[in-house]
């Protein structure tokens, strides 16, 4: 685990992070610009954002469209990769369809969708949707293609329902790819929302972001981005990591039983 | 109960030929014959796992409940032997009778993989009896076994067979002395594509020791 791949010990956050708020504090009060505020300006920002609602009026607006969004496309991505991975014929019909979504840049498909659809909600759920969908089916076909066939032999002789298979002989074996598909799919998810919120939204973290834009607000820019940065650990930590550790104990039994 | 006419089989080249037999209940059937020579894919075949083998070949299996011994314990990795049993269908009650069955009592709650290769077999041949069998294949259940432990479950699968009277074997192997103790019927395969060069019943005491000679004698020469 103390390998060159893994994680650095906790002090090291403790001791950088720190370390560049110093650095920022002290380049602030060395330039006295309103275009770097200090650290101090900042947590007073978000204090008064928070004091007000309107910090958790247009955080909770982004979560609620990340988590739309996000379930939607892994449920849908999931089942397209499925498909995908168990059939060639699917395959060979949707994977240029894949190559040419995964091409396309996030930017052109939510303006696409704002212009068809309107600047409506569906549209903007829609916009991150089609974005993330091809990352998650292209990961799920991965874990589907290499599916042991070894216990689908099993599975079929003891006659296991379709329902079965899929929660008790597959999601087992896919879960690895699941997790790749989450992790890869909320980094995605976030930062899509947030430029579907600045280009059509009226709520949100993105639209803050582009208010403060507007008058120039860097202090509120860095507030806004903080309070991002928080609740995005926080998810990592309070269920992605949890759900990660649950779901691979069965790999690591205690001692083989001799 | 169960007849097979298995028109031949490919892989590119014919691996089964034309394989004609019926099974009836009570039969304890050892499958002998060259390694490689396709005993795994005619079993494959009679479980219908074999997409080649089309489901007409093999009439009246759509009746039977099958238990099948893979060579591997194939036992889902991530459930415990309880809730591998469940999954089958047996209830809490009957998961326990059958781990106490096979000398794993107590041993519900554990993975598969914490299990030694005699147990997760022992564990997945409980798995067969969950589903109450009216056909049970075994691929080479004693393979890779240390003598005792491949004796103790020779003694098991025999107790079994004994206390189901009604229920029908087939058991690929390449030892002569497990058909004698398990068989009362004795296939043999061999020849390219593989055919059913025997289907003999073992009657009286004796005779298996001459087939077995006439199966040595073809080893032998090599055909």
């Amino acid at each position: 685990m103390k390998g060159r791949s893994g994680r650095p010990p906790l002090w090291s956050y403790w001791i950088v992070l720190p370390s560049f708020v110093v650095l920022w504090a002290l380049t602030a009060w060395l330039l006295q610009s309103p275009l770097l505020p200090t650290p101090l300006s900042v947590l007073d920002t978000l204090i008064r954002e928070s004091a007000s609602g309107e910090l958790w009026h247009h955080l909770g607006a982004t979560l609620a469209r990340v988590v739309v969004a996000f379930v939607l496309a892994m449920a849908i991505g999931t089942a397209i990769g499925i498909v995908m991975g168990r059939s060639q014929t699917t395959n060979a019909l949707f994977d240029p369809l894949l190559v040419l979504l995964l091409n396309l840049p996030a930017l052109v498909t939510i303006i696409l969708m704002y212009v068809w659809f309107g600047l409506v909600e569906v549209a903007a759920v829609m916009a991150v949707v089609i974005n993330k969908v091809p990352n998650v089916a292209v990961t799920v076909r991965e874990g589907a293609r290499s599916l042991d066939y070894r216990l689908e032999e099993m599975a079929t002789v003891y006659e296991f329902t379709r329902w079965q298979r899929l929660r008790q002989v597959w999601v087992p074996q896919l879960f690895p790819y699941l997790m790749a598909a989450t992790r890869g799919g909320l980094a995605l998810i976030w930062k899509i929302v947030l430029v579907v919120e600045l280009l059509g939204r009226s709520s949100g973290v993105g639209f803050q972001l582009h208010m403060a834009f507007q008058v120039f607000d860097v202090a509120a820019i860095l507030a806004y981005s903080l309070a991002f940065i928080a609740v995005v650990q926080l998810i990592e930590l309070a269920i992605l990591q949890p759900l990660e550790r649950r779901s691979s104990r069965w790999r690591q039994p205690e001692a083989a039983h001799a | 109960m169960l007849e097979l006419r298995i028109a031949g089989r490919d892989f590119g080249q014919p691996v089964l030929g034309e394989v004609f037999a019926t099974i009836e209940r009570g039969d304890r059937i050892c499958l002998l014959g060259p390694s490689g020579i396709g005993k795994t894919t005619l079993l494959n075949a009679i479980a219908g796992l074999d997409k080649s083998v089309p489901d007409e070949a093999v009439i009246g299996r759509g009746k039977l409940r099958v238990g099948y011994l893979f060579q591997e314990h194939r036992l889902l990795p991530w459930r415990s032997l309880d809730a591998n049993l469940r999954l089958v269908g047996a209830s809490d009650r009957e998961a326990e009778a059958l781990l106490e069955q096979v000398g794993l009592s107590g041993y519900g709650h554990y993975l598969p993989d914490q299990l030694s290769l005699g147990m997760a077999r022992r564990a997945a041949l409980a798995r067969c009896l969950a589903v109450k069998p009216d056909l049970l294949l075994l691929d080479e259940p004693f393979a890779s076994l240390d003598p005792v432990m491949a004796g103790e479950l020779k003694a098991l699968i025999a107790g079994i067979l004994d206390s189901h009277p009604d229920m029908a074997m087939i058991c690929v192997t390449h030892d002569g002395g497990d058909a004698e103790i398990l068989a009362n019927r004795l296939w043999y395969l061999d020849g390219k594509p593989a055919r059913l060069q025997w289907d003999d019943p073992i009657g009286e005491p004796g005779l298996i020791d001459g087939l077995l000679g006439r199966l040595r004698g073809l080893d032998l020469t090599g055909s």
